[in-house]
């Protein structure tokens, strides 16, 4: 925090680190931080044409589904699903990087597989969410579903779903090529070689974010 | 920049032991934030087909965004360690990201004034959002499926 510095003396000149953490570290933050705007102004522009219009579908119209269970309504069943697969996910992330803080590698290894496993997981859900929703009519510039007032809806509903959703598992896509590198370096012992995991931690502040904007995601196409 | 002293103290000093108790402890606040929001969907659903839809709808969308805050705090503040680090990031971080209330504020309330000012100047529109149609094939019945992209 705050210390008298004598004049002259230069933050970055030695001895003192001001954020105490690794530079890619801090430069993985400040990235989340322009990512964590870029979801904002997606879900806020949402918000916005939702906000503007008279009607909107009901999400438990809309997402029913549930693979096996053809013709059932079920509605927030399967989505619940893959927000407890994304929150598994983050846990064994987390457990990853403590593995890494004690220098473990075997256990960074086994924990960076069932992480991988479980962004496969959550990716498998939403190709068959989005697969299902295509066979019922409902894609880009298309949409199958009235107001919940039984008044015709426009196709910002299905418009935003599958630009929001899409954009956020581009991320989890990209997050599960990262841990997959990351499980690569680990495997050749690169980080043991180093002393220390912290490309590991890079890529558990990614993981988690994306873990995060789901929570976001979640509450607003499949809650309010 | 880098020389060697600038280094050091990060990875060892600043958060040299992880608790993996923490972690499971957060594990289960989400979990158990994301079943109360289930339930109280579940609720919300099953009072309105009865028809009485309680709580209403604003209250519980109230309940939604608080418990999705508190659980965005629970990842950045456990999963991503942000609450072990020292007060400069964390105002680094929690700073900027008060831009948000701003951001939020402002465009959903110039979307309601957008549809305010629709409701008010344009009469088709009026006309149209309450003219109930005959549910539309796809709501009750599934259609053959289309490969992605071809013409309807």
């Amino acid at each position: 925090m705050a210390q008298p510095v004598p004049a002259g003396t230069k933050w970055w000149s030695g001895g003192k680190s001001p954020y105490n953490i690794e530079y890619g570290k801090l430069m993985m933050w400040f990235f989340l931080m322009s990512d964590a705007f870029t979801f904002g102004a997606f879900l806020i522009s949402y918000g916005t044409i939702r906000f503007s219009s008279n009607g909107w579908p009901d999400p438990n119209v809309a997402f029913k589904a549930f693979p096996g269970f053809e013709g059932i309504s079920l509605p927030l069943v399967f989505v619940s699903l893959m927000t407890f697969i994304l929150i598994m996910s983050s846990v064994t992330m987390v457990l990853a990087v403590a593995a890494g803080h004690s220098g473990d590698r075997k256990k960074v290894t086994f924990y960076m597989i069932l992480t991988i496993i479980g962004g496969l997981a959550f990716l498998s859900c939403q190709a068959w969410e989005w697969t299902h929703l295509h066979s019922e009519g409902a894609w880009w510039g298309r949409n199958p579903f009235r107001n919940a007032d039984g008044t015709m809806a426009s196709t910002n509903f299905t418009n935003f779903f599958f630009t929001i959703t899409g954009f956020h598992g581009f991320h989890v896509f990209s997050g599960v090529i990262v841990n997959v590198i990351m499980l690569i370096k680990n495997l050749r012992g690169d980080f043991e070689r180093k002393g220390h995991y912290l490309m590991i931690e890079k890529a558990g502040l990614y993981w988690h974010f994306v873990d995060l904007v789901w929570v976001f995601v979640f509450t607003c196409f499949y809650l309010l | 920049m880098s020389s060697p002293s600038t280094e050091q103290p990060t990875h060892d000093n600043a958060h040299a032991h992880f608790d993996t108790k923490p972690i499971w402890r957060t594990f289960w606040v989400l979990l158990g934030i994301t079943l109360v929001e289930l339930t109280l969907a579940t609720i919300h659903m099953k009072l309105e087909e009865a028809g009485h839809p309680f709580p209403p709808k604003y209250v519980l969308n109230g309940m939604y965004l608080i418990l999705t805050l508190a659980k965005a705090f629970y990842i950045i503040a456990e999963f991503m360690h942000l609450r072990h680090e020292i007060k400069n990031l964390i105002m680094s971080i929690a700073v900027p990201a008060c831009l948000f209330i701003w951001f939020a504020l402002a465009f959903l309330i110039d979307g309601n004034s957008f549809r305010n000012l629709r409701n008010r100047y344009d009469p088709y529109h009026v006309e149209k959002s309450h003219t109930v149609v005959p549910a539309p094939e796809g709501e009750n019945k599934v259609p053959p499926a289309q490969k992605p992209g071809t013409p309807q």
